[in-house]
C-alpha cells in the first residue's frame, strides 16, 4: 500500500512540474522556483475547489480558461495577514526609521508583495500621525490583478477590527483606530486620504526588474513562499532598489543570514526584522 | 530503513504533555523534532523559552529556509504554518487550516511528502481534530504513527480522531512515550506492515 501512495506522490509532484511550466510557458507567470510544499498544498486545495480529480485536469482549465486561471492566481496570492501585524515591527518602525525618514525632502517607498493591502494600510496611518505621509509615494505590487483590486478597494471585513485595534495600539497607535474607516453591515472600507499617495500596481517579483530607487522597501512574508535561489534573486533585486542606508523591512521569522546580500545591511535593533543599507 | 524526522502536534494540555516528553528524551535522542503547539495567535512569545527549560534537547522556533538538524527540537512560531521543503522550513502565512495555524495537518503532510517511509507521526492531547489528516497521510506514505493514550491524555478528543482515521501503529500514554520512542528509533530494523 505505501508503495502505491508513494508512486501516486510521484507523480502528482510530475504533473505539478508540468502545470508550473505550462503556466509559465503560456503566460509568463513563473512559480516554478516558489516553495513546493506550498505551492503544491494550494494546488491540491484548487483541485478539490474547482471539483477535479488530477492535477492534470486542473492544467487543462488553468490553460483554457481565462477565468480558472484568475482564480488560480488569486488562490496562490492571498495571504491571511492583519494590519499592523507584528505590532513591534511597526512600533520599531515609528521610533527607529520614521526620524531616518524625516531627514529627506521625498520618501519613496515600495511594499513589494502588497496582497490584499493591510499593510499598505498600516504603514499609510502610520506615516499621516508621524505628519510624513504628504511627502511619501507608496507603490504597493503583487502579481495578481485580483488582489490588488481587492487593496486598492480598502474593504475588510468588520470581525477583523478588534484584532487591529489592538495590533494598533500595541504598535503605538495614540488615535481611535476607528477614525480611520466608516463601517457598513459586516465590512469597514478604510478613508480615501490613506491611498492618496499610494500606487497600485502589477509586478512580478520572480521574472520583473527594478522599477524605481526606493528609502523604504517592505518584504514581509512574501519570500517564504520562494525557494532559496529565487529568494536570491529578489533579494539582489530589492538590494539594487534600495537606496544607500535605505530601510529593508522582512516578516518576524525570515532571515537575511541565508542569502547573498546578508552583509550588506545592518540590524535596526536586534528583535525586529528592519535593517539599513550600508554597503 | 532508518527514520530521519518526528513530527509532534498537541493542542489543548499540551504544554504538560510536551514538558513531560522533552524532560524525559534522553540527550542523545538524535531525530529532529519538530513540534506544532496550538495556540493563540496574539499570545506573546515565551511558550519556546519554557519549554526549552525544562528539555534536555535544545527548543528553537525556526527562521524561514533554516535547515533541520539532528538533536534538535523545533517549536512552529505562533501564526505562520510550519512544512518541511528539501531539508529546510518552509513557513506560510496561507489561511488557517481548521481554525489552526500553525495547523498540525499541514506539517505533517509535508513531512508525509518529504520523508515517506523514513517520518514519525505523534498525535498528543487536544481538544480538536487536527493531525488526523495528517497521520493518515504519513501513515499512507509508509511512516510510523504514534498517538498518546486518549484514556490518560488530558484531552482525548484528538487522539481519538487520530485513531479513528487511522490504523496507528503504536498508542502509549505520555508516561511511556519517551522511553518507547527512544526504543523505536534506536533499533536498526523496521518491520514491513
Amino acid at each position: 500500500m505505501s508503495r502505491v501512495a508513494t508512486e501516486a506522490n510521484d507523480l502528482e509532484d510530475i504533473e505539478i512540474g508540468l502545470l508550473l511550466e505550462g503556466l509559465y510557458r503560456a503566460y509568463g507567470f513563473d512559480f516554478r522556483e516558489y516553495s513546493r510544499a506550498s505551492i503544491k498544498r494550494r494546488i491540491l486545495e484548487m483541485m478539490r475547489a474547482e471539483k477535479l480529480g488530477t492535477v492534470s485536469a486542473l492544467q487543462e482549465r488553468v490553460l483554457h480558461d481565462a477565468t480558472c486561471l484568475e482564480r488560480f492566481l488569486l488562490g496562490l496570492s492571498v495571504h491571511a495577514t492583519a494590519m499592523f501585524r507584528d505590532p513591534s515591527f511597526y512600533l520599531t518602525f515609528r521610533r527607529k526609521v520614521v526620524p531616518l525618514l524625516k531627514t529627506y525632502p521625498t520618501v519613496q517607498i515600495w511594499v513589494a508583495g502588497c496582497s490584499t493591502g493591510e499593510e499598505v494600510y498600516s504603514l499609510a496611518i502610520l506615516l499621516q500621525e508621524e505628519r510624513l505621509y504628504k511627502r511619501c509615494r507608496i507603490y504597493a505590487t503583487d502579481i495578481s490583478r485580483a488582489v490588488l483590486r481587492k487593496a486598492r478597494d480598502g474593504i475588510f471585513p468588520l470581525a477583523a477590527m478588534r484584532e487591529y485595534t489592538n495590533n494598533y495600539h500595541q504598535a503605538g497607535g495614540a488615535n481611535e483606530f476607528s477614525d480611520y474607516y466608516t463601517a457598513q453591515y459586516d465590512s469597514v472600507i478604510f478613508s480615501t486620504a490613506l491611498k492618496s499617495n499610494v500606487v497600485f500596481s502589477e509586478h512580478n517579483l520572480a521574472t520583473d526588474g527594478s522599477f524605481n530607487e526606493f528609502q523604504v522597501i517592505l518584504c514581509r512574508n512574501v519570500m517564504i513562499y520562494f525557494n532559496k535561489d529565487l529568494q536570491a534573486r529578489v533579494h539582489n533585486l530589492l538590494y539594487d532598489s534600495l537606496s544607500m542606508f535605505g530601510v529593508f523591512g522582512l516578516g518576524n521569522k525570515e532571515s537575511l543570514k541565508f542569502t547573498p546580500r546578508a552583509a550588506f545591511y545592518e540590524h535596526l535593533n536586534d528583535k525586529d526584522k528592519l535593517f539599513r543599507k550600508v554597503m | 530503513m532508518s527514520f530521519e524526522i518526528i513530527v509532534v502536534g498537541a493542542s489543548t494540555g499540551g504544554l504538560k504533555a510536551l514538558q513531560v516528553l522533552l524532560s524525559e528524551l534522553p540527550v542523545e535522542f538524535s531525530l529532529p523534532m519538530v513540534i506544532v503547539q496550538h495556540r493563540g495567535k496574539d499570545m506573546e512569545t515565551g511558550l519556546c523559552e519554557f519549554l526549552a527549560r525544562s528539555s534536555r534537547l535544545p527548543v528553537r522556533e525556526p527562521e524561514d529556509k533554516e535547515t533541520l538538524l539532528p538533536g534538535q527540537a523545533y517549536l512552529a512560531p505562533r501564526d505562520y504554518h510550519l512544512m518541511i521543503q528539501s531539508g529546510s522550513f518552509a513557513l506560510s502565512t496561507e489561511s488557517p487550516v481548521g481554525f489552526a495555524r500553525p495547523s498540525i495537518d499541514v506539517l505533517f503532510e509535508s513531512a508525509a511528502n518529504e520523508y515517506q517511509d523514513r517520518a514519525i507521526g505523534l498525535i498528543l492531547t487536544g481538544a480538536n481534530h487536527d493531525g488526523a489528516r495528517g497521520l493518515a497521510a504519513i501513515k499512507a506514505q509508509g511512516g510510523l504513527t504514534v498517538v498518546e493514550d486518549p484514556a490518560t491524555a488530558t484531552c482525548r478528543e484528538m487522539p481519538d480522531a487520530a485513531i479513528n482515521l487511522t490504523k496507528v501503529d503504536w498508542i502509549l500514554p505520555l508516561s511511556e512515550m519517551a522511553a518507547g520512542l527512544h526504543k523505536l528509533t534506536n533499533s536498526t530494523k523496521r518491520y514491513e506492515s
